[in-house]
């Protein structure tokens, strides 16, 4: 027998194995990365810190849009396995039904192994209130308990479609905005809270904790070295004033339309009201109340005030006479004669109601005669200088109205602006064929119908174009505020390509409009208040799908005009009927604060039109 | 003084101090990483009598005292002579157990004495060892003799069975690691080859195919029959089995290009119905191709030699290339029933074990999760480690039995890949002493019983950190000296020290 060298293999074979043993943990610690990676992901748990959303104000200060506490409910399935508890008292505390707990931990039961150890969230934002009372028997409850969630809180029902509202996010969104949400995170989705969302999201936080292998959190990470505090979202201020905005929204309650306020020397924009509109109480819990508003049949989603196309009627006269005055086509002591409208063509008439005739400019404007502007009209595109060129007289017509902001997104920081529509010469030789057409075919451009259309916010803007005498900002509902900054084209000055000297002329008739006192023929006499110098211009433009729309836009003062305003009320009837005294009360409520008008303030907001609108 | 000295030497020379030092240094070794494998809010002293490092310290005191009371107190005479009553007294425990315990994750293998408990697969090593020493080392022991061999199995094999009745398969496991002992003492060579060669067959059944695995029996049997038979033949040999491999490695490839040939032709044959009646037993002629499998091919090239190779055995009276034969015939028969008993025999649980040793199935979160959190708990230790006490893997639990089996994790997490070095030499050393000292030994039941604790401490080295690592299954038994326990570290304890006992009398009087 070899005894020797038997030891001797046996030696070798013990180090054979301990090199293969040293090899193999040389190849786990040494050569492979992905133990050590298992092993963070093994230990080390995130607990996300939501930050606090910031604060909407209106520009005096007051709170649009602030916080409060409201309460998740989290429940660790794990926990109820061994114990048995009532479910129906737990419903009522919980305000919830037992079917819905039933239902849940079926649900948890179903999902056992993926949920392991872990908490889940079983009801989200319930309010103070109710997790008060759920606090008081949470002790016969072991396994539940509530983690603080701030929610939306609304001190004052002000511009529940301005501010819009924040839910919880879903992965279509997620996955527009590669890296910056996660599932459970809430974000701004309408109004001012998608717009501003950047400013007022914050920064999350998360605390890293170590975990043991049952996911109960063991101790800081790293003593919170590595932790990062959440940074609360920035406050905006808005331009809103949110008693106007209020006051806005109480005169168009149970009425379709939009009112526009803006302050005229800054762009700034003062309301928005849009009706039927969403209520603040139902924003805070959107989700809850989100199938019943999306099927109301008056769409308060839809926020009119900027999204809604209208033809802007008799108010758009003003652009015309500007545009005619920059032509050199018309001048201020023109006068035409108007026989209950204009007759064109063989037997054709546009009608007019019985006013005063002949008549100048100021007075077409004062009385909102509608011959008159077929005249400055005809005259505008059968302009000599472009010998008998239709289509080259639309376009330059089409560039000096766009130039007040029609037919193009003005441009404000409020999502989802329309653009509206002002035709061109393209408009018609696709309509009619080139050459088929011509002053006549579209006269009804001239009182601000036929293929005109414009949101409220445009009209608001002529309106403050008007009252500065030529041009205007672009409207906006965000004031620059300490970290929060604005685009600096809000500052500058929007000049339309009509010369600044011929606005005193219009607004001379827009005065008069209002304040030339009842049987003058002025169509606004009923926006008239003492003291405040208002210029309007009433619209009245035809709807077909019903009665009349009634518009009306004015400004006041006349001499420094605080205010430009515009008010739309679909089938409302005449201009002076709805949208002149809102618009009137509207600024009476600005300037002085309070309204003495009460009788008419009564009426307005009483008044209901929604059986005259056509449902969708 | 100096002429005693040649016939008995004091304590410095008769003791092998570099054995205990390295055997004091595992067990702290030990005591730390088992106090460090302790978690909690405000950790305690590694005193504390309530936590685990607090217990094994007196576990330890215990087994010093109890080292030192088989080396001073004890004479080392008295291990030859109640080697056979010691060891049916633990045989008589290890059944009694099994009625008697309680269950502990299905295994019936612990007494439970009020607060203390003790397994005795722990002392069935010793008893084991001892009795086996003394029967080979007998005047007329013969291993080469069968009624020899048959005892020493026996001895080997009935505390083995009945741990496999108290299920606890692992502890088992560590008897085959006798055959080491029975290597040394003259057991033929290629028995060991042999045993390794059916788990190879074994694990190549499961992993690749049962097709590969007789290849790999044919090069094998091939291979050792060349180098063994005359140089001459050596290259004829070589050449004609290898070839032959080579050849029948390609062949399912291209019997499956051949079996689309016909099938295409026979698809043909289908759509032209007008193929006359005779024609058509031509086609069915060739489909009997389409159901002959590669390894009928083989199996009948293979048994087509084997009449051929047996006479040629007989007549040159070569009773290698005839052992080669009937190992042949036995390892195809393995295969088979391998296969066999993995496809329908096993359970499922059963199978996905061994599924997920070799890697041929990925399951983290299932049986594979000690595994794996072990692995991840090494593998995140890198070269130097986390450091003491900052190991987060063991500590928070993610780690089964981290104070016990899988003490090692906690080396590999809190020291690195250089502290693995350290306790795998530690170990190394230790056993490469015991055999070094063992050869030393005049006595035979001294070399023999040294041997036998070598390969004790050796299998539970090579199983539980195989284990830890992922060479091995999880089989739960302890790392010798390092694993929190009682029963276990005065096991080994007892085991080297009866050793370390009997090597100093030897060198006491020799």
């Amino acid at each position: 027998m070899n005894t020797d060298t038997r030891h001797t293999r046996l030696l070798i074979g013990l180090g054979v194995v301990a090199a293969i043993l040293l090899a193999k943990i040389f190849s786990i610690q040494v050569l492979d990365d992905h133990y050590k990676i298992d092993a963070d992901n093994n230990t080390t748990v995130r607990e996300i810190i939501y930050p606090t959303r910031g604060v909407i104000y209106d520009r005096n200060g007051d709170i649009l849009v602030g916080n409060k506490v409201a309460y998740d409910i989290l429940v660790n399935p794990r926990d109820l396995e061994k114990v048995e508890f009532d479910t129906l008292a737990l419903a009522t505390a919980l305000d919830t039904t037992v079917e819905f707990i039933r239902g849940k931990m079926q649900e948890y039961r179903k999902n056992r192994r993926k949920i392991g150890f872990q908490s889940v969230t079983m009801i989200k934002q319930i309010p103070a209130e109710t997790y008060n009372k759920f606090a008081e028997v949470q002790y016969r409850f072991p396994g539940f308990k509530g983690q603080v969630r701030g929610i939306r809180d609304y001190p004052i029902n002000a511009g529940g479609n301005l501010l819009g509202y924040v839910s919880e996010v879903n992965q279509t969104y997620i996955d527009n905005h590669p890296g910056e949400y996660r599932s459970g995170d809430y974000a701004g989705i309408t109004g001012i809270e998608a717009a501003r969302e950047k400013d007022l999201r914050g920064e999350k936080g998360y605390h890293i904790f170590l975990r043991n292998s049952k996911n109960q959190i063991e101790q800081p990470y790293k003593d919170g070295e590595f932790d990062k505090e959440a940074v609360p979202g920035r406050d905006v201020v808005t331009t809103i004033d949110a008693q106007l905005q209020q006051y806005g929204q109480e005169l168009m309650r149970n009425k379709v339309g939009a009112i526009v306020a803006i302050e005229p020397g800054t762009g700034e924009i003062l309301a928005l009201v849009s009706s039927p509109g969403i209520d603040v109480s139902q924003l805070a819990d959107i989700g809850k109340y989100y199938q019943e508003i999306s099927k109301d049949p008056y769409r308060p989603m839809y926020n009119r005030a900027v999204q809604a196309s209208y033809p802007p009627g008799s108010v758009f006269k003003l652009v015309n006479g500007l545009v005619g005055l920059e032509e050199g086509v018309l001048r201020p002591e023109m006068t035409y004669p108007c026989s209950r409208g204009y007759h064109f063509g063989a037997g054709h008439k546009l009608g007019c109601h019985g006013h005063k005739s002949p008549l100048n400019m100021e007075e077409s404007i004062m009385m909102s005669c509608n011959a008159y502007y077929c005249y400055v009209l005809k005259n505008i595109l059968d302009n000599r200088k472009f010998q008998g060129d239709y289509g080259e007289a639309m376009d330059h017509w089409h560039d000096m109205v766009t130039s007040f902001g029609f037919g193009t997104k003005l441009g404000s920081d409020f999502p989802n602006e329309l653009s509206g529509s002002i035709p061109s010469s393209k408009t018609y030789n696709r309509a009619y064929g080139k050459g088929r057409w011509n002053s006549t075919t579209v006269i009804s451009l001239s009182i601000g119908q036929g293929e005109i259309l414009a949101t409220p916010m445009h009209l608001a803007n002529l309106c403050a174009t008007v009252a500065n005498r030529g041009f205007y900002y672009i409207p906006h509902i965000i004031k620059a505020s300490e970290g929060v900054e604005i685009d600096p084209k809000y500052y500058e000055k929007q000049y339309t390509k009509v010369s600044v000297e011929h606005f005193p002329k219009v607004i001379k008739g827009m005065w008069r409009a209002v304040n030339s006192g009842a049987g003058m023929g002025g169509t606004a006499w009923v926006a008239h208040v003492d003291g405040l110098d208002i210029c309007g211009k009433t619209g009245t433009a035809q709807n077909p799908r019903g009665a009349d729309n009634s518009c009306f836009i004015c400004f006041a003062p006349m001499d420094d005009p605080k205010i430009a305003i515009a008010a739309y009320v679909e089938n409302g009837g005449f201009g002076a009927t709805y949208a002149a005294p809102m618009a009137s009360l509207m600024v009476e409520k600005y300037l002085k604060g309070e309204v003495k008008r009460t009788d008419l303030e009564k009426r307005m907001k009483e008044a209901n039109l929604l059986s005259r609108v056509k449902k969708d | 003084m100096i002429g005693e000295n040649k016939h008995k030497r004091g304590l410095k020379q008769s003791i092998d101090w570099k054995l205990i030092v390295v055997y004091v240094l595992l067990v702290l070794i030990g005591w730390v990483n088992i106090y460090a494998s302790i978690h909690s809010e405000n950790p305690s002293s590694i005193f504390d009598w309530t936590v685990r490092s607090g217990k094994q310290f007196v576990w330890m005191l215990t087994a010093f005292g109890l080292a030192g009371f088989i080396l001073f107190v004890l004479p080392p005479r008295i291990w030859e002579g109640s080697s056979v009553p010691l060891y049916l007294i633990v045989c008589a425990l290890l059944v009694v157990v099994i009625f008697v315990s309680k269950d502990v994750k299905g295994s019936h293998s612990w007494f439970e004495l009020g607060p203390v408990k003790f397994q005795p697969a722990e002392i069935s090593k010793i008893t084991t060892s001892l009795l086996l020493a003394s029967v080979m080392s007998r005047q007329n022991f013969r291993l080469s003799v069968m009624r020899d061999f048959l005892l020493v199995a026996l001895i080997i094999a009935v505390p083995m069975l009945i741990i496999v009745a108290e299920s606890e398969t692992g502890s088992a496991l560590v008897y085959a690691g006798f055959i080491f002992v029975l290597y040394r003492e003259g057991f033929s060579g290629w028995w060991l080859a042999l045993i390794g060669l059916v788990i190879l067959l074994f694990i190549t059944t499961l992993t690749l195919s049962p097709y590969i695995s007789i290849l790999i029996l044919i090069a094998i049997l091939t291979l050792s029959n060349a180098f063994r038979g005359p140089r001459k033949a050596l290259w004829p040999r070589l050449c004609t089995g290898l070839g032959f491999v080579a050849l029948m490695a390609f062949l399912p490839q291209l019997w499956s290009i051949l079996q689309d040939y016909i099938q295409a032709h026979m698809d043909w044959m289908q759509r032209v119905t007008w193929v006359p009646r005779a024609d058509e037993s031509e086609t069915y002629r060739w489909a009997i191709l389409l159901d002959v499998k590669p390894m009928y091919i083989l199996l009948g090239l293979s048994f087509l030699f084997l009449p051929f190779l047996s006479v040629r055995a007989f007549k040159r009276k070569d009773t290698f290339l005839g052992m080669s034969v009937a190992a042949f015939v036995i390892g195809v028969a393995l295969v088979f029933s391998t296969d066999f008993i993995f496809q329908n025999v096993l359970q499922d649980h059963q199978r996905s074990r061994i599924e997920v040793l070799l890697g041929m199935k990925e399951d983290p979160a299932g049986v594979g999760y000690n595994v794996n959190q072990s692995k991840i708990a090494i593998g995140s230790g890198g070269l130097t480690g986390k450091g003491f006490m900052q190991g987060t893997q063991t500590a928070f639990g993610f780690v089964p039995e981290q104070s016990t089996d899988f003490i090692f994790c906690t080396v590999g997490e809190e020291w690195g890949f250089l502290g693995c070095m350290v306790v795998i030499l530690l170990y190394v050393f230790l056993i490469a002493r015991l055999i070094l000292d063992a050869e030393r030994c005049r006595e035979n039941f001294n070399r023999i019983y040294g041997y036998c604790v070598a390969s004790c401490i050796f299998m539970h080295l090579f199983i539980n950190i195989g284990m830890t690592v992922g060479l091995m299954p999880v089989i739960g038994i302890p790392l010798p000296l390092l694993s929190y326990g009682g029963s276990s570290l005065w096991a080994f304890t007892i085991l080297i020290f009866i050793f370390v006992a009997l090597y100093r009398q030897e060198k006491k009087y020799f």
